[in-house]
């Protein structure tokens, strides 16, 4: 066999070159079958924006709304409830306060995480491991109100904020959503700016 | 070897012959469909939704993908395709897919049959037969209730409902032997008894366009496809230069 | 493998624990093929690679599909239209089947012009035929999945062939089925066989097949054996190591076939009809028989067969022995002469009119009934049960060339 050093290089350099092409071409070809993973286009079309009517809430109550599977809460919370918000004996119990960790809309990202402070809209599924959380509206003295995951022990507030010292990272996620009239809403879709 | 292979090739060739044969329809034009042209998708779309999805579904296919292929906005979508509603009578979604409003139990009633689905007509059918068929119907009386026919599709059950649109025409025959010794009458034109709100061309046109969307509809990704397919050939042509070279290189100790 | 070279590192780990180098050697870089190989001996590597790639694409359909009569039809809508990228993984499926068969056939070819199944390679052959039933098994099953009306149509013609044996017969078809017609029944088990059942056997068989060759040495288009001339370390003359000579002459071989398999999975994936026939893209409706059926292309020579005898039993019996005295070809050919380079004219008039009745059979399985196609079809099954009987007669006392020591 011909053990020319230039012969050599020239064969190096084209095995190397078929590789990598062939490597791009291999890679190229796996991006069809990654993607046909991601939701299709009924999973798309199930997973739309969905109204909720509100007009029949009594304060204090909540209605479960599906929305792409998933539960979410329409909560009217009372006078009572959105006192405990800013109660100082509260916040400073909980991680984080200001929701500078956690995934809400911008139009959201208040003390209330609501665009209308009696009106809270959230997705019921626990950031720890995915459990969903109960409601549990009844002040007592170790617990001001607000849910309560059975899965791990996790607890949020009124507003879904999370307490320290429990296994869940981040306050509960509020999905995009506007009031398109005094009585619907409508879950999946930001208001039109 | 070789003198053999050319014996045998002359040999076979006068088998080719063989493939004529089949029943004899009327008109037997041919289309081309231009997927470039959007505007006639467009149009065929619109005859498709105003004259169609009443009785028939297209229902493998879905609104918003139809309105983003064919170029046209999901606002546009809701004001002009969508007119179907769900059972409790809300518009249909834009990613809904295109069924018929009609219930099959009540088709089943009216026309003794269920419409097929449109998806993949196209497909199923060419969009040659398609082309002729929505050109192909004839006052027929004899034809009790309908009282139409079909020169592609004889006997068909659905009634003629671009009627409006192309008027009615009648058939002109002709004898032929059907090359077997028997005669035959067949089909050879149509002369329009009663006009309808469009001239031949138009109506021609309008059918084109139909056609050119249920082609659409039967493989919305074609294009796409096809797209695909030129990157993915460059690209294998780039690396055969270089397989093939790297096989030379390789192949010099051998030879 | 006395002396371990690699004793160190990963790969020395390796090797200490599992004979990863050993294996590499055996079957690729110390596997000596002989040099002369041509065009044809692509096809061995080509079948390896398609039954991958069906392999891969069929287990990401199988991702989105439904083996449900209500739901089978809309669920290969649904991937063609509603899972991204659903269309090509699905186009590369459909045409990957027809793809196997071409090479497969060529494949054969090649070992029946070369004469691959003569001793020693008799088991090789005897693997490759059982991998082409399997084969021929799981296409079939296959193409009642999508649920159209050639796949439920085609599948009541196929399951009504075995009510031909006498007895039984009847009372296998109900148990083939499951119910009294092709049904939902069928099409879940036929769905289980075709993508668990039938795959383990023919990956079982192609490893049969690979060890059986690797075992015995390639033929080649001399038909000389190489092992005859070694040199003094043992090795085939005119042998060279299949890595990485054949390893990158194949890669040209595969870039070239890949090219024109994508020229149809991107341009023409119906193939005018004959891979994906226009009538499956209607429903199956088990009240509405299509004006016509053919089964697809790879099954119309013996389909052709089946239809070419006039008598229901011996169209079936004619149609299955057509695949048994392939199976039988080892002992049918009695000759000493491997290469149709060296053999007689006669053999190679036999071999033209094996292609030619084959080609004919294929062509004319695909088309509707008529008296002079009948006639044709019942001449071409002469020619290929004629090629087997002739073969047979002449090959013991035939007149050949003189083979050379070596490959030229």
């Amino acid at each position: 066999m011909s053990s020319d050093e230039a012969d050599n290089s020239r064969r190096r350099f084209l095995t190397a070159a078929t590789v990598v092409v062939g490597a791009v071409g291999t890679v190229a070809a796996a991006v069809p079958f990654l993607a046909s993973w991601s939701p299709s286009a009924r999973a798309r079309s199930a997973g739309a924006p969905v109204e909720a009517n509100i007009g029949k809430l009594e304060p204090g109550q909540q209605i479960i709304v599906k929305w792409r599977g998933k539960p979410v809460w329409v909560v009217r919370r009372d006078e009572k409830a959105l006192a405990t918000l800013e109660d100082s004996g509260l916040t400073e119990k909980l991680r984080d306060v200001e929701s500078d960790d956690s995934i809400q809309p911008e139009y959201t990202k208040n003390v209330y995480r609501s665009i209308k402070p009696e009106y809270l809209i959230m997705v019921g599924i626990c950031t720890h491991l995915g459990c969903s959380p109960t409601y549990r509206p009844e002040i007592t003295p170790d617990f001001q109100g607000g849910f309560f995951c059975p899965c791990h022990g996790s607890k949020f507030d009124f507003s879904g904020r999370v307490y320290a010292g429990v296994p869940a990272p981040t306050n509960l996620t509020i999905p995009p959503h506007y009031f398109i009239s005094d009585d619907v809403i409508l879950i999946g879709e930001d208001g039109v700016a | 070897m070789r003198k053999i292979l050319i014996i045998v090739t002359g040999l076979l060739l006068p088998s080719l012959v063989w493939g004529a044969g089949g029943g004899y329809t009327f008109p037997n034009d041919e289309i081309e469909i231009d997927w470039n042209d959007k505007a006639a998708m467009q149009n065929g779309a619109r005859t498709f939704v105003n004259y169609c999805l009443s009785c028939h579904s297209a229902a493998y296919s879905r609104f918003n993908r139809v309105g983003e292929d064919l170029g046209i906005s999901d606002e546009l979508v809701r004001e002009n395709l969508i007119f179907t509603t769900d059972v409790n009578g809300h518009k249909t979604k834009i990613g809904e897919l295109m069924k018929t409003t009609m219930t099959p139990e009540y088709a089943e009633m009216a026309f003794g049959t269920v419409p097929p689905d449109l998806s993949l007509v196209a497909r199923s059918r060419g969009v040659n037969w398609l082309y002729n068929y929505l050109r192909g119907f004839y006052v027929d009386e004899s034809r009790i209730g309908l009282g139409i026919n079909n020169g592609v599709f004889s006997n068909v059950g659905m009634p003629h409902v671009l009627a409006d649109l192309q008027g009615l025409q009648i058939p002109k025959y002709r004898i032929q032997d059907d090359g077997q010794g028997n005669e035959q009458e067949i089909i050879v034109g149509f002369e329009i008894v009663k006009a309808g709100t469009m001239n031949k061309s138009d109506y021609d046109k309008t059918v084109h366009d139909l056609v050119a969307f249920l082609d659409y509809l039967a493989e919305p990704y074609k294009q796409t496809r096809k797209n695909v397919g030129t990157g993915v050939i460059i690209f294998l042509f780039v690396f055969l230069i270089l397989a093939y070279a790297l096989k030379r290189e390789y192949w010099k100790d051998v030879h | 493998m006395s002396e371990n070279k690699n004793s160190n590192g990963l790969l020395g780990w390796i090797d200490a624990r599992f004979p990863l180098t050993k294996m590499f050697e055996e079957h690729l870089s110390k596997y000596y093929a002989p040099k002369n190989f041509n065009f044809w001996y692509f096809f061995g590597s080509l079948a390896l690679l398609v039954l991958v790639m069906q392999i891969v694409t069929g287990i990401f359909l199988t991702m989105h599909y439904k083996p449900d009569g209500e739901l089978a039809f809309s669920s290969v809508e649904y991937i063609m239209r509603d899972v991204d990228w659903g269309w090509l993984i699905r186009y590369l499926h459909s045409t990957g089947s027809s793809a196997f068969f071409i090479v497969v056939y060529l494949h054969m070819f090649r070992a029946l012009i070369y004469g691959s199944y003569h001793k020693p390679r008799e088991l090789i052959w005897l693997f490759g035929m059982f991998i082409f039933l399997a084969l021929m098994a799981e296409a079939f099953m296959g193409y009642l999945l999508p649920w159209g009306q050639m796949s439920y149509w085609g599948a009541q013609v196929i399951i009504s062939l075995f009510g031909a044996i006498p007895w039984v017969g009847d009372e296998l078809t109900l148990w083939i089925r499951g119910d009294f017609v092709v049904s939902d029944a069928t099409l879940n088990r036929f769905f289980a066989l075709h993508v668990v059942a039938v795959p383990i056997v023919l990956l079982m068989l192609v490893v049969m097949h690979i060890l059986a060759l690797h075992e015995v040495g390639s033929n080649n288009p001399d038909g000389v054996e190489i092992k005859k001339n070694k040199d003094e370390n043992g090795i085939p003359l005119d042998g060279i190591p299949f890595h990485p000579y054949y390893s990158v002459k194949d890669l040209v071989g595969v870039v070239v076939f890949l090219i024109l398999f994508s020229v149809v999975v991107f341009f023409m994936p119906e193939m005018g009809g004959y891979f994906l026939e226009h009538a499956n893209f209607v429903p199956a409706n088990q009240f509405k028989t299509p004006e016509h059926i053919a089964p697809v292309w790879y099954f119309t020579p013996f389909y052709a067969i089946l239809r070419a005898i006039p008598d229901k039993l011996l169209g079936v019996i004619a149609m299955f022995g057509s695949i048994v005295l392939l199976f039988l070809l080892p002992w049918i050919d009695r000759g000493k002469v491997k290469s149709v380079r060296y053999r007689s004219t006669t053999f190679k008039w036999l071999l033209v009119m094996l292609v030619v009745s084959f080609l004919g059979l294929g062509y004319l399985g695909a088309l509707p009934v008529t008296e002079t196609r009948t006639l044709f079809a019942q001449i071409f099954s002469v020619g290929y049960f004629g090629f087997f009987v002739i073969l047979w007669m002449i090959s013991k006392n035939e007149t050949t060339k003189p083979v050379p020591e070596r490959v030229r």
